[in-house]
């Protein structure tokens, strides 16, 4: 018998997937996935309450979650890009100093 | 168990298990590759709760244009493995720095996560019965939550147009008249 | 109950064996058309007219050797014709190609000719299609070859770009069609207007069904959108490294493309399998009649019309397709309004 609870941990499992990802991985690229799974444990979040609460509502805000994630994604990538090409690297610890 | 039970912990374990090795490999293709896996999983747990449009939607625009874009960077940049600085072959989870501060704290968000929920009591099974069909959720869209709806349309524009000014190359020419800004 | 599971189990391997089948005629009939429009006769040895060729070319590719370039990913060089061809196959199964039948009486309840009826038909059959660029970049990048990684990323880039088209000419149908399950779409086209004019969504819809047709071709990388693995651009493009049947895996992807999207073309705008003087339960018969018609359009563009240079190419995907495609929906919704479809 699955309840809400199931998927709500599961939920809460992918986030902190996730959230160690940003954490630990020293990869710009590697970071923006772990981003990716963050946003996509919270859709499944509001799936399932949108379902527990027989309202559309839910499916609808993870469509907007959806649009915004594209944005971000994109442009982070955009920014990925420039900054490999003044540094060669894709490692966040070469970006530390101030000095462009 | 039922059929929606088995589904739901394949699907589960599927997710959980090609997230945790997206953030395990070295390679970022595989990485890529390995989210596209945990999106289809999910996308499977969307129709399990009777979200069809969402569960395709999903698809399409996680798995098969997001993830393209980042294929697509991965493979021009021609991404380097992890860090060179460091150690080759100590893997990147077990390196000491990152590893004792960044999985204690996912732990410990895991845990904070796990006790909410557990507080919240029983919330019981679903309600019987098919939420919404596309109609529904069209209707609702361009309705109720039309000016979201117009903002993101214009949330788009602008992603598309900094990601085109970012990513732009500088041209040489300027930049020496301009004396290098 | 069982009496239908054991049909729907048929139904399934029929289509998959019958898909493979049509990919084998495509080859025939390419050779075939390619000749005859070049004024010369194709091949006419190997059976009957030549119609045992496709079995010679199969037999041939699997006897080849089979090669991987020692620099190449191995798991991903052999992961790419899977992703290819699975996408291929997996978008033909939610296309109906019949009415609902209960085969002269077998069945208790009638079976749908599709394999899986789902709500949202028409979408599934995009992100399917969206899924296929995979194995084309995969393919690109895994060989490690120039040659290879400029065609498949190319490729790729050609068909993200011509998706947007396509899905729009797709909304434009669901403006008219008003649902979203490509049954009820096809039964929402069966009828005539006068007495003679089908209504079909063709006359509805003209520039919609261009649109879409291009937009289909330039998703499934045939000419005149092949510039990516055109022989005298860049060798091959992405399958330049491959031999053997993983080449055929390729090959076999593309032809089950090409008669995937005649197959939604057809439902979408040419009324599918309605059609005069037959009854409902043999309307596959016009099904396959109107597959095949645009299956021979798609071979003779190829052989008639010459290559977009790569530029020209993206160009028109976005700058002539795209505009026309939101100029078509905005119409088609205008006119559902006037009208009051």
């Amino acid at each position: 018998m699955v309840t809400l609870n199931h998927y709500l941990v599961l939920s809460a499992i992918l986030f902190s997937i996730g959230t160690a990802g940003v954490f630990v991985r020293r990869n710009l690229i590697t970071i923006l996935l772990s981003i990716e799974i963050m946003l996509n444990a919270v859709n499944l979040t509001f799936v399932a309450f949108g379902r527990a609460l027989a309202s559309a509502d839910g499916q609808i805000i993870v469509f907007f979650v959806m649009t915004v994630a594209a944005a971000e994604a994109a442009v982070g990538l955009a920014i990925v890009i420039s900054l490999f090409r003044h540094r060669e690297s894709l490692n966040p610890e070469s970006f530390a100093s101030l000095k462009w | 168990m039922g059929s929606e039970a088995i589904s739901f912990y394949l699907f589960g374990a599927i997710a959980i298990g090609a997230s945790l090795l997206v953030i395990a490999q070295r390679n970022p293709v595989y990485s890529v590759l390995l989210l596209i896996a945990s999106f289809g999983a999910l996308s499977g747990l969307y129709v399990l709760l009777d979200a069809p449009f969402v569960a395709v939607i999903q698809i399409i625009v996680y798995a098969g244009a997001i993830m393209v874009l980042f294929l697509f960077v991965v493979m021009l940049l021609n991404a380097p493995h992890e860090d060179t600085e460091h150690d080759e072959r100590v893997h990147p989870l077990l390196r000491p720095g990152p590893m004792r501060f960044g999985a204690f704290l996912a732990l410990v968000l895991a845990g904070e996560l796990w006790w909410a929920l557990g507080r919240g009591g029983d919330t019981g099974a679903f309600p019987g019965g098919a939420v919404s069909s596309v109609r529904v959720i069209g209707r609702s869209l361009f309705t109720d939550y039309a000016f979201p709806f117009e903002v993101t349309s214009v949330l788009i524009l602008v992603a598309m147009v900094g990601a085109v000014v970012l990513a732009k190359r500088d041209n040489p020419r300027d930049r020496r008249d301009r004396g290098g800004l | 109950m069982t009496a239908l599971l054991i049909a729907q189990i048929l139904l399934t391997l029929f289509v998959f064996i019958a898909l493979l089948h049509s990919a084998a005629a495509m080859v025939w009939v390419e050779r075939r058309v390619a000749a005859l429009l070049q004024q010369r006769r194709g091949p006419t040895r190997v059976g009957w007219q030549g119609l045992l060729q496709p079995f010679a070319d199969v037999i041939k590719l699997m006897f080849k050797e089979e090669l991987r370039p020692r620099a190449a990913d191995p798991l991903l060089f052999a992961l790419a014709p899977i992703i290819s061809a699975t996408a291929a196959f997996s978008a033909f199964a939610v296309v109906p190609f019949g009415a609902s039948t209960t085969f002269f009486g077998l069945l208790d309840q009638p079976l749908k000719l599709q394999v899986s009826d789902v709500n949202v038909a028409v979408l599934v059959i995009f992100a399917i299609a969206s899924m296929g660029v995979y194995g084309i970049v995969l393919a690109g990048w895994s060989s490690n070859s120039k040659y290879s990684l400029l065609g498949g990323l190319r490729s790729s880039a050609q068909m993200i770009s011509y998706e947007l088209s396509y899905g729009l000419a797709l909304a434009s149908v669901l403006l008219i069609g008003n649902t979203l399950s490509l049954t009820d779409l096809v039964n929402g086209q069966s009828g005539v207007w006068f007495g003679f004019i089908p209504r079909w969504f063709l006359f509805l819809q003209p520039f919609g069904f261009l649109i879409f047709m291009t937009a289909g071709i330039a998703e499934t990388n045939r000419a005149p959108f092949d510039f990516p693995e055109a022989e005298q651009e860049l060798v091959a493009g992405y399958h330049t490294e491959y031999s053997s049947m993983s080449f055929a895996m390729f090959f076999l992807a593309e032809y089950i493309n090409m008669v995937t999207v005649s197959a939604v073309a057809t439902d979408l705008y040419l009324g599918g399998w309605h059609g005069p003087w037959l009854p409902e339960s043999l309307g596959w018969i016009w099904f396959l009649l109107k597959v095949a018609a645009l299956l021979f359009f798609y071979v003779w563009m190829r052989w008639t019309l010459p290559r977009y240079r790569y530029d020209q190419l993206m160009a028109f995907g976005w700058k002539v397709l795209l505009p026309a495609s939101v100029i078509n929906l905005l119409v088609t919704a205008a006119g559902v309004l006037y009208f009051g479809l």
